[in-house]
């Protein structure tokens, strides 16, 4: 009786905690509604079959306790039940495998409209790069870097030329305009990581990854590192500032390139 | 030493074999502690796993101590904390749960339940143990070094691990972790091999595979499964060993470490990931599948009923564990591996979801219409489901792909594998050794300590980890020593961090009444009698208790049945063992 309680307290005491929960995600900022979405869903179905297996479980407990002469049931198997089970679950798993396969086809097909920002990870700041004029990114690589040169940026590559270098300053980025994000890391693994976008995705020495993302909301975002990177791990924030066109032209004016930077070393 | 008998049973095939003589210990020496007794070797790796669980779980209270009351513990450093936080991750998953599993229940009930004198090689057994308490040896050398144990978290990644900013990283607290990691597998895989070939080979006359208790087919696709998932974790370590001492590049690209560049190019971070986790995934089921096939049968002894779709469970067991090598890079969705990765690795992810739901299934299907006896091991079987389902279930979020990517390297994650590989399995074990620790010592444990520290320890551990979730849904990420000042993290985190500390001081302490009850009842625990739970079960028909050299008598028991025989209408009791002749119930030729 008391263990069947308890079951059951278990069980709406989770309920009510999740329903009253203060702790919730972030307001999204970005255009991945869909992430959200799908968590609602996850939730929903999940959380229904908690409920109906723990309240069975309680029911048990309770009907079916130790009695001086009841003698339990003897039944090995029943194929019946057991099919029907194994089709109910595979069509509830496949409901929550669909959608989110359809969305992540979406999460990794970017759109010809993007703009490409580089984001660069080190122990333990970032570092941010956008194409200049010619709005391509130079090539860039680890065995460039000097200090000089904290990117690794090749000076060789006209591309490069005009790339906009931001060094130990905050990232901004124009709302509505699509971006496709690019990853790089100068030494250990890090992980680009802004709650707000939803979207995240490690960095890699020796390799560049991405991800893409459409600004949503004008806002000023921390951004964190969601990769274990070392003892710093836990102190290496920056800033994300999502702004509207007309700020984003008049902060990108006060921009230095990376030809007037390398002018003034 | 025994002769050959024919017996005319339609279930038991004639001998074909004579018995091997066993090796006979001669002074205390051989007897216990260079023992190649499968008993005592038993003893042993639960010994040690436990004593090296309880420096698990100090680490974890210094761990709760940060997360709980920062700032308020000067010994706590940036690198204290992962270094806490990477040991109490390794020690757990290899050190306390899969030596437990595998080394200390494997070999206390592999022969003892399928009905042999011992495991087919105990030379090799005895070196297993012995490797293995020199890999934990190796290990908690690491503490005491200049620099410290390694910080890099229990992963290990690359390129940190062996680097300077990671705490252990230049010195040797990194080396010992790796040179002890290569000889837990060196000893695991005697050991293994050897749990392998006695359930093959070894089985008693009758005791054919599918009359195999479910607990004997956990342990053993486990091991098949550590057999073939810890060789990529050994290539990993040495790889990684070279890079470190030697200079090579397996998994170091060219990079800039503070403004200095190093030598290292051309090797790949991601290729160590990928072994890792070939490893790391089926790890998860190497101590998830001991857990089901034991709870399975706690469940079915305590509820005075057949397990449910025995069948269904075996090949639910097994088919889990092939799916398990198929899955690994769920872990590794935003690691910057190829997305199209994510489709397939999804795809298998959530279908392993519909093998590990059914096992749920049948074990509470084999509750319904049962007599159910919430004993201890009941109890604890109880709380495994809960704590199971619960982690299986968030496991659909976290396998889903898209919806990883939010959560993702969160303290979700943390929660969610607490739940579904921390607190469950271990619910097992303390329910295992609830029901097998008088057949061990010949005495029962106290009940009264037993459901006390039952209740504290479900009910503790789920207030720690169930909200931990939301945490995580906050978006706050995991292995950082503080919630630092993101303006998205409200202050009512760092409150609820401190509840859920206070829980996991709790909970520890409980652990407390349950080393007490062990050692307490060792001498004054009531008599156990040889099947204190009137189970079916082989281990629980020898001759004597605690079993003797040879586990059974002259004569090996013959097995007529399944070990499922509850409650078979027509029988004098409510339980027949599988070696009673009487009644051939319809399970029986199953």
């Amino acid at each position: 009786m008391k263990t069947a309680l308890a079951l059951v307290v278990l069980v709406i005491g989770s309920v009510v905690f999740h329903l009253l929960s203060p702790w919730w995600w972030t307001p999204i900022a970005t255009n991945w509604v869909f992430m959200d979405n799908m968590i609602s869903l996850t939730f929903w179905i999940t959380g229904f079959v908690y409920v109906v297996i723990l309240l069975f479980v309680a029911y048990c407990v309770y009907k079916f306790r130790y009695r001086e002469g009841r003698v339990a049931a003897y039944e090995p198997e029943n194929h019946k039940l057991e099919t029907w089970l194994t089709v109910v679950t595979s069509l509830g798993v496949a409901a929550l495998l669909a959608p989110g396969l359809v969305v992540w086809f979406q999460f990794v097909t970017v759109p010809e409209a993007a703009t490409e920002v580089e984001v660069v990870g080190q122990q333990w700041s970032w570092s941010f790069r956008l194409p200049g004029a010619d709005g391509k990114l130079g090539t860039a690589d680890n065995r460039l870097i000097s200090d000089g040169n904290t990117l690794g940026i090749n000076p060789e590559d006209p591309y490069g030329q005009d790339d906009i270098v931001i060094d130990g300053d905050d990232l901004h980025l124009a709302v509505g305009q699509p971006v496709k994000m690019l990853l790089r890391s100068v030494d250990v693994l890090h992980n680009f990581y802004v709650p707000e976008f939803r979207a995240k995705m490690d960095m890699v020495p020796g390799m560049i990854t991405y991800f893409w993302m459409e600004p949503t909301r004008v806002g000023t975002y921390d951004v964190l590192c969601a990769e274990l990177c070392g003892v710093g791990h836990g102190y290496m924030s920056g800033t994300v500032m999502i702004d509207t066109d007309e700020d984003y032209a008049l902060w990108l004016s006060e921009q230095t390139t990376f030809v007037e930077m390398s002018a003034n070393k | 030493m025994v002769e050959i008998k024919s017996t005319s049973h339609p279930s038991v095939p004639p001998a074909e074999l004579e018995e091997v003589e066993l090796y006979h210990a001669t002074n205390f020496w051989t007897k216990y502690v260079f023992s190649q007794d499968a008993k005592i070797i038993a003893i042993q790796y639960s010994g040690v796993a436990i004593a090296v669980g309880l420096v698990a779980l100090v680490l974890s209270s210094l761990i709760r101590l940060q997360l709980g009351f920062p700032e308020m513990f000067d010994f706590i450093t940036p690198e204290t904390y992962y270094q806490f936080v990477t040991m109490h991750g390794m020690i757990m998953v290899v050190y306390l749960l899969t030596a437990l599993f595998l080394g200390g229940f494997g070999n206390y009930l592999i022969p003892l339940m399928i009905g042999a004198r011992d495991m087919a090689f105990p030379y090799v057994n005895m070196l297993s143990f012995w490797i293995y308490f020199l890999a934990v040896l190796v290990l908690v050398t690491s503490f005491f070094v200049p620099g410290g144990p390694t910080g890099a978290g229990w992963t290990l990644y690359p390129p940190q691990a062996i680097l300077s900013g990671t705490p252990g990283g230049k010195g040797l607290g990194i080396i010992l972790m790796l040179l002890s990691l290569a000889l837990f597998i060196v000893g695991f895989t005697m050991g293994g091999l050897n749990y392998v070939v006695t359930v093959l080979q070894m089985r008693t006359r009758g005791m054919t595979m599918m009359r195999l208790p479910l607990t004997v087919w956990g342990i053993f696709t486990a091991t098949v499964l550590a057999l073939l998932a810890f060789p990529a974790l050994l290539v990993a370590t040495v790889m990684m060993l070279f890079d470190r001492l030697l200079g090579t590049s397996f998994f170091m690209p060219s990079l800039v470490e503070f403004g200095d560049q190093l030598s290292y190019g051309g090797g790949s971070p991601i290729l160590f990931q990928h072994l890792f986790w070939f490893f790391g995934h089926p790890e998860v089921y190497i101590v998830a599948l001991p857990a089901f096939g034991i709870v399975s049968d706690l469940i079915s002894t305590h509820a005075r009923k057949n397990i449910f779709g025995y069948r269904m469970m075996v090949w639910a067991i097994v088919g889990i564990g092939a799916l398990s090598f198929i899955v690994w890079a769920h872990h590794m969705y935003v690691s910057g591996m190829h997305p199209y990765f994510g489709f397939f690795f999804a795809t298998t992810t959530l279908i392993i979801a519909v093998p590990t739901a059914l096992k749920v299934y049948n074990w509470i299907l084999t509750l319904w219409n049962g007599n159910i006896h919430l004993t201890t091991p009941m109890l604890f079987s109880l709380g495994f489901i809960v704590t199971f389902l619960n982690g299986g279930l968030t496991g659909l979020f976290l396998g889903n792909v898209i919806v990883d990517i939010p959560l993702s390297d969160t303290m979700f994650v943390v929660a969610h594998f607490h739940m579904v590989m921390g607190v469950a399995p271990i619910l097992v074990i303390f329910g295992a050794i609830y029901h097998w620790y008088p057949k061990v010592t010949g005495r029962m444990l106290d009940e009264r300590l037993g459901q006390i520290h039952f209740w504290v320890t479900f009910v503790g551990s789920y207030l720690i980890f169930f909200p931990m979730h939301y945490i995580g849904l906050v978006g706050v990420p995991r292995r950082y020593p503080e919630l630092g000042d993101a303006a998205f993290i409200p202050d009512s985190v760092a409150t609820l961090n401190s509840f859920i500390s206070l829980a996991a001081f709790t909970v520890g302490i409980a652990q407390i009444l349950f080393l007490y009850n062990l050692f307490r009842s060792l001498r004054k625990g009531q008599p156990s009698g040889h099947n204190p739970w009137r189970a079916t079960t082989l281990e629980w028909q020898t001759a004597q208790t605690p079993p003797g050299h040879g586990n059974f008598g002259p004569e090996l028991p013959l097995v007529y049945r399944w070990p499922y025989d509850y409650s078979v209408p027509g029988a004098s009791e409510d339980f027949l063992a599988q070696n009673d002749p009487g009644p051939i119930a319809k399970g029986g030729s199953a």
